[in-house]
């Protein structure tokens, strides 16, 4: 049975003597019917598609609206000239999020992680790490265990689905998931994984989602970003010792209370936030007078 | 939630319930044929007519009526695979009353046989389908299902939990439909283990039992 709450999770850690990674995996066992090598092989098939969806991006290729494409070599070209701020790992956390993200829109194979128009957080600030030397695939496997286990909780007590709690459930919670990922793999305690969690979902509270013309291309592609931006960031703040005020389960909660008060118009309806600004309704025109109906 | 429904699946983009969800409705519609079909009528209602060609909806339903699953690469593509597979397919939107945002509704004829199919696609990829050849149904698909046409008459049920239990097949979960009293029923039984291709026939030649259906997801894993 999966962890109702990240308390549990790090009782259970804490208790068994193992760490939070260990703990998510077994939890899972029983469930799924899996053994535990069984499960191990299908984590590291999930982060050998991440890194070749990265991999084999092509910077010329566009979404079947033209709206999306192109941008993470846009980034990379830069970063190269040495125009960019933040460094080497934050430009190529910037490239990756685009990468995944822009391979998504552009019908491409990614890892839903959680969901499809949020898969590009967790490669983003995974993948320069193992490129750089910094961590090995068995240590990332770890580190998307710790993930996982973070974003059932989010699952259980809230939701992972932009049409119900918007874009804080996807982009939020792929964030808080990639922030724990990363404090794990740097050492960071449990407390520290779930403070790292805790801030990056709690940071992005009351994200909507208003995606321009129904697709999941803008804002879609760019809030991966922000999501990965902002789980390096509270990664490096747990990681610092500093703790999120609120318990990470409380955001959680919060999180999906703020789902329920968000109007239907910003829960991926098209309807609403971007979408609805004159430019965002001109495109959703054009494309519709372009597709001609179905 | 499971783990690896939290991370994963493995998918062509952009969207698990526009594309992903929509390819495994063209599959399990397949799949539920038992051929290859040679003419697809699809229709699309709510989110998956207005949204689903910038998400590929159209595509990945194609894909999966050729047997492609969700993360097959040549997804995008399908439309071409389908003119060399000789399938004919015509899309378009549909009207239906209290559905769910992201349905389609296909009709499908294989050399042998033909099927209608109503799905719609839940979240995350999966799908729920929600009628069969004009009778209520509500499974979904992930699991080995044995589904009954029959007259709507006693002893049918008894015959086909009879047969199951002989071959010593549990049944995880079981749903009855019909359309009217006496009329056209349904059976739907999801089995925890394979389903054998001689209750097929077996089940055929059953008085009251008009057709037999079986979806085997451990023969594709």
């Amino acid at each position: 049975m999966s962890f109702l709450s990240c308390a549990e999770m790090l009782t259970y850690a804490h208790e068994q003597g193992c760490s939070l990674a260990q703990a998510v995996l077994r939890s899972d066992l029983a469930e799924s019917r899996l053994t535990e090598a069984d499960s191990r092989a299908e984590m590291r098939r999930l982060w050998q598609v991440m890194q070749a969806t990265s991999r084999d991006y092509d910077p010329d290729r566009r979404s079947r609206s033209g709206l999306v494409g192109g941008d993470a070599a846009k980034v990379e070209r830069a970063a190269a000239a040495g125009q960019l701020l933040g460094g080497e790992y934050l430009s190529a956390v910037t490239a990756e999020a685009l990468k995944t993200a822009e391979c998504n829109a552009c019908m491409k194979r990614i890892v839903a992680a959680p969901t499809a128009g949020s898969c590009g957080v967790l490669p983003a600030v995974l993948l320069p790490l193992a490129r750089m030397g910094e961590a090995d695939d068995d240590a990332i496997c770890d580190a998307l265990y710790v993930a996982a286990g973070f974003g059932q909780v989010i699952a259980a007590r809230a939701t992972l689905a932009g049409a119900e709690g918007g874009c804080q459930a996807e982009v939020g919670a792929a964030s808080a998931m990639a922030a724990a990922a990363l404090c794990y793999l740097k050492g960071g305690t449990p407390a520290s994984c779930a403070s790292a969690a805790a801030m990056a979902l709690g940071n992005l509270l009351g994200l909507v989602c208003d995606p321009v013309a129904g697709l999941v291309e803008v804002p879609c592609v760019k809030r991966n970003v922000v999501g990965a931006v902002n789980a390096v960031a509270c990664a490096n703040m747990a990681l610092s010792g500093i703790d999120s005020a609120i318990p990470c389960d409380e955001v959680i909660d919060a999180m999906g209370r703020v789902g329920l008060q968000l109007s239907p118009d910003l829960r991926e309806t098209g309807a609403g936030g971007l979408a609805a600004t004159p430019t965002g309704r001109a495109i959703a025109r054009r494309l519709a007078s372009e597709a001609g109906g179905v | 939630m499971r783990l690896f429904d939290v991370l994963g699946p493995v998918m062509i983009g952009p969207s698990s319930s526009h594309t992903a969800g929509a390819a495994r409705i063209g599959r399990t519609a397949r799949q539920l044929l038992g051929e290859a079909p040679m003419r697809a009528d699809i229709g699309l209602y709510g989110s998956f007519a207005t949204t689903g060609r910038g998400h590929g909806t159209d595509r990945a339903i194609v894909a999966g009526l050729l047997d492609m699953k969700p993360d097959d690469p040549r997804l995008p593509d399908s439309f071409a695979l389908a003119e060399e597979a000789g399938m004919e397919f015509v899309i378009h939107s549909v009207e239906l009353r209290a559905a769910h945002p992201n349905t389609a509704v296909l009709t499908l004829e294989g050399k042998r046989r033909k099927l209608s199919l109503t799905a719609a696609s839940v979240g995350g990829g999966r799908i729920r389908v929600t009628s069969i050849d004009g009778v209520s149904a509500d499974f979904g698909g992930d699991a080995n299902t044995l589904i009954i046409h029959n007259e709507d008459t006693p002893g049918c049920i008894a015959e086909v939990t009879r047969a199951l239990a002989a071959r010593r097949i549990n049944i995880a979960s079981m749903q009855v439909f019909r359309s009217a009293p006496g009329g056209e029923a349904v059976m739907v039984l999801e089995c925890d283990s394979h389903i054998p291709a001689d209750l097929e026939p077996q089940l055929g030649a059953v008085s009251g039992i008009h057709k037999v259906t079986c979806l085997n997801v451990d023969d594709t894993p």
